[in-house]
């Protein structure tokens, strides 16, 4: 390290000035820098571009010729995608906690629902440009994986499946993002990932499996099984109706509460 | 200029910042000093808004904090340089507050420039960083917006001698030249070397504040004697007021003269006498440290052992 003589600035710091606003513009793309520019950021970015390319592979390794089509190879990048991209969301708004960045960040922009609309609309943006990247690296797949099999590609997804996984997406996203504003806590909102996303759905199948009035019940209160639905295809009505039941109930309220709580917590 | 109008903060029964009301005025540094759990950072994290006071209103340059439009540009602000993302390099940290800010890419190096930190130092993740370079890191992010304020909490922890010395000639030049400066310490010492005013703050009220130079000014005498308890009782009969000091001190509320002839006249026998300057400061400031939660704790070990 090396002491240098402190230098004043050109001016007296008593010169008026009239400060602007900070646009909440600029406030998403800092935010979605700072998901990216941490080790763990860069890692959670490679792992999903690991994950899709390796899944690309096993799917030209590993299934049978009938099965290569464009919705085996999308839905194989799905899944690592799907998985890690949410703990971006996460991590982008935990680790102002966790890490204690946000004693920077909440003093260089005091009205925190602002930095939290950036996180927001920053993660939301990732989610929507990562999916049609899932999308392309699944043609490639496809054509390749179909070159090397001697069959002719098959593009058995719609327009209309490709809006319903991007929607999943975002869906699984804002997950993340919820789970991190209501825990505030970068390990702590990880285990509730998990387990949100793991141990949910197989109490679920086996509530579901063992219990005839949940398995009735069950549409309407689970939230996996109604996002589920997206990756499949077009919704019914009666689907759309789960989805909002749901949702409503796994994900607009906690998000309300953690939101409140983000806003009136302590930053230390 | 920052101004604290009565500001409290409660924690269910417990009182953290107790009706503390001072002034931090401009082209003076103010020295913010108590021990350690005192309420400094309390204080400070209520005057940029990070916590809500529970009564009471602080501003900075006449208005509330979260009403600064950019507020990088009018206070810089350093609570902890420990509370950092471990994972970025120094030199995005500062970016950060570069682009959020709205200023020029040139004043990232200007800035790091500024504190002393090279570009190989600065392209290294803040995990590896020393408690000195993360302080030095957090002057470069408060100073980057050219701010006419600085908050500092305990910005001299982890520098060495020479950093220490180049932050006071940093924080005295700033000050010269019409800036308000707040930093708190918890040392005595350190703080006395480069504030002009004074803010003490003990248990999460304020005890003392005032000018430095009158906060240490001579008050009363100091004297070592064989017999303490004799020499007060003499003082006191003189309708002299003092207190002890140490085993065998007494800080006399008069001048050193009279505490001379008193002991003389009455048969004690004096080790040291001396006008007091600025003991009265130090001393109160002891009193406050050795009657923080944590020393009474201390004390109440050894019997819940027994128990």
């Amino acid at each position: 390290m090396t002491i240098v003589q402190h230098r004043a600035p050109h001016h007296s710091v008593t010169d008026p000035a009239t400060p602007r606003g900070i646009p909440l513009g600029r406030i998403t793309s800092t935010e979605l820098r700072k998901m990216l520019d941490t080790r763990s950021g860069f890692w959670t970015m490679a792992s999903i571009a690991l994950a899709s390319l390796a899944t690309t592979g096993l799917v030209i390794l590993f299934a049978d010729r009938e099965d290569l089509t464009y919705r085996t190879f999308t839905a194989a990048i799905s899944v690592p995608m799907s998985l890690i991209l949410p703990i971006i969301a996460i991590l982008s708004v935990t680790a102002e906690w966790s890490q204690r960045s946000g004693l920077t960040t909440f003093a260089l922009v005091p009205h925190r629902s602002r930095v939290i609309a950036g996180k927001l609309v920053a993660s939301v943006a990732i989610a929507l440009v990562a999916t049609p990247v899932a999308f392309a690296i699944g043609a490639v797949g496809n054509i390749a994986g179909t070159a090397v099999a001697g069959v002719d590609p098959v593009w058995d997804l719609t327009t209309a499946n490709l809006l319903t996984i991007e929607l999943a997406n975002v869906l699984g996203m804002l997950v993340g993002f919820m789970l991190g504003v209501l825990v505030r806590s970068s390990s702590a909102a990880l285990v509730g990932y998990f387990l949100y996303q793991f141990l949910l759905p197989t109490l679920a199948l086996i509530l579901a499996d063992k219990q005839d009035w949940f398995r009735e019940l069950q549409p309407w209160v689970d939230f996996n099984l109604a996002t589920g639905a997206l990756l499949e295809g077009p919704l019914s009505s009666q689907q759309w109706a789960h989805l909002a039941a749901t949702g409503l109930v796994w994900l607009v309220v906690p998000l309300a509460v953690g939101l409140r709580l983000v806003v009136r917590a302590e930053i230390k | 200029m920052i101004a604290l109008d009565s500001v409290t903060r409660r924690y269910g029964e417990f009182t953290a910042v107790d009706h503390v009301s001072f002034t931090a005025r401009p082209g003076r540094v103010t020295g913010f000093l108590g021990p350690n759990g005192a309420g400094k950072s309390t204080t400070m994290r209520i005057i940029v808004g990070l916590t809500h006071a529970t009564t009471g209103s602080a501003t900075v340059a006449g208005r509330r904090y979260v009403d600064l439009p950019n507020p990088g540009l009018e206070v810089g602000v350093l609570l902890d340089a420990s509370a950092q993302h471990a994972g970025r390099a120094g030199r995005e940290i500062v970016t950060i507050a570069q682009r959020l800010m709205g200023l020029p890419k040139a004043r990232v190096d200007e800035v790091l420039n500024l504190v002393g930190l090279t570009p190989a130092e600065s392209s290294r993740r803040v995990r590896d960083y020393s408690l000195g370079m993360r302080q030095r890191l957090g002057i470069a992010t408060a100073l980057i917006g050219d701010p006419s304020v600085l908050i500092l909490d305990e910005p001299a922890n982890g520098l060495d001698p020479a950093g220490i010395r180049w932050m006071r000639g940093l924080l005295r030049d700033f000050a010269d030249r019409g800036g308000t400066v707040l930093l708190s310490s918890h040392l005595l010492h350190e703080i006395e070397v480069i504030a002009d005013d004074l803010v003490v703050i003990g248990n999460g009220r304020i005890v003392a504040q005032g000018a430095k130079t009158d906060l240490l000014a001579s008050t009363g005498a100091v004297v070592r004697t064989t017999e303490p308890q004799a020499l007060a009782a003499a003082l006191d009969a003189r309708g002299v007021a003092s207190s002890y000091v140490g085993t065998d001190g007494l800080l006399a509320q008069t001048d050193a003269d009279q505490v001379g002839r008193t002991a003389f006249a009455a048969g004690v026998p004096v080790l040291e006498l001396r006008p007091a300057d600025g003991t009265g400061l130090e001393e109160m400031f002891l009193q406050l440290t050795a009657d923080t939660q944590r020393d009474a704790q201390a004390h109440h070990e050894p019997e819940g052992a027994l128990a």
